[in-house]
């Protein structure tokens, strides 16, 4: 085991603003692409829907 | 099209067959990602000792070289199937290359973000024109011309077809980053794995970087599997199949 405390966990032997800066900013980044791509497919399934009762309607309309 | 029943290469090349293959294997790329990465931060944290020279500011590159390894490989992935759509004109090959471009600039991002979290202890500066950060910024640059390029033109084809062509010429990039630490000799050191010797670095780091290497990996393709079912469904939006997936009557 490397770590005797939480305290020296977070600390990092004096770099822990470099360590917890490069893993908390990886963590946030594949966090938010993950966020984006639920989102993408949300939305991408939404517009087709009304994409598709547009053109439904557009077809009634015609007929 | 072909009639044949029987099993081709080619089958899975059509976005309407590949589509429900992407939405079944992506949850298991998922599921191996969180393991694989889950197990890379225990060894990096837990297992691997201090080291003698860095102290523990060299934790850094249990994300650092794994993000710039995929950087490099997701650019080349993404580079062979433009290849393959400008060549074939196959749809599904141009999808991909717009699926991954995203994923390759945040892991080109990653790896000049945490070089330089690494730099600052170890080379006293947070950047420098060397020539392998150099190529790297380069590399984040080539990512989003792509997908600028590819969002500026309205024709789908054209838009393939441009970036396809910035991509292949980007391609030239990829062994220029590589081999920068032995072409010149800058700052960046050379590689810290090694297929001719044996690595310069301890048996628990080592294996603490291929897992996160390979969490990454695994990332990767269930980011990249996600964004192309995506990319599919906007761009096959007038076929009768998307319009079935979408229980919509045609």
């Amino acid at each position: 085991m490397n770590w005797q405390s939480w305290q020296e966990f977070l600390t990092m032997g004096g770099y822990g603003l470099y360590v917890w800066g490069s893993y908390v900013v990886t963590l946030v980044i594949l966090a938010a692409e993950i966020v984006a791509l639920v989102m993408r497919r949300r939305g991408v399934i939404a517009s087709l829907t009304k994409y598709y009762a547009a053109r439904r309607r557009n077809h009634e309309a015609k007929a | 099209m072909s009639t044949s029943k029987r099993f081709s290469w080619f089958y899975f090349s059509s976005p309407q067959t590949f589509y429900p293959l992407a939405g079944r294997l992506q949850p298991w790329f998922a599921a191996l990602a969180v393991l694989l990465c889950a197990a890379g931060l225990y060894i990096s944290f837990f297992v691997a000792p201090t080291d003698a020279q860095q102290g523990e500011a060299y934790r850094i590159i249990f994300i650092h070289v794994p993000a710039a390894w995929m950087s490099m490989f997701i650019y080349l992935v993404m580079g062979f199937w433009c290849g393959v759509g400008l060549v074939f004109n196959t749809r599904l090959s141009s999808m991909w290359a717009t699926a991954l471009a995203p994923t390759g600039a945040l892991f080109t991002f990653i790896a000049l973000w945490t070089g330089a979290l690494w730099g600052k202890p170890t080379w006293g500066t947070w950047w420098v024109w060397d020539a392998r950060l150099t190529s790297e910024l380069i590399l984040l640059f080539l990512y989003i011309g792509f997908m600028a390029l590819q969002a500026a033109i309205d024709d789908q084809r054209r838009a393939d077809k441009a970036g396809a062509v910035l991509a292949l010429v980007g391609v030239i990039n990829i062994p220029i980053i590589y081999f920068s630490v032995q072409w010149w000799s800058t700052l960046h050191q050379g590689a810290s794995v090694s297929m001719k010797s044996a690595p310069s670095m301890a048996a628990t780091m080592l294996i603490g970087m291929l897992i996160m290497a390979l969490g990454f990996w695994m990332y990767s393709i269930a980011a990249a599997l996600a964004r192309v079912r995506c990319v599919i469904l906007e761009r096959e939006r007038h076929t009768e199949w998307v319009m079935a997936e979408m229980g919509e009557r045609t």
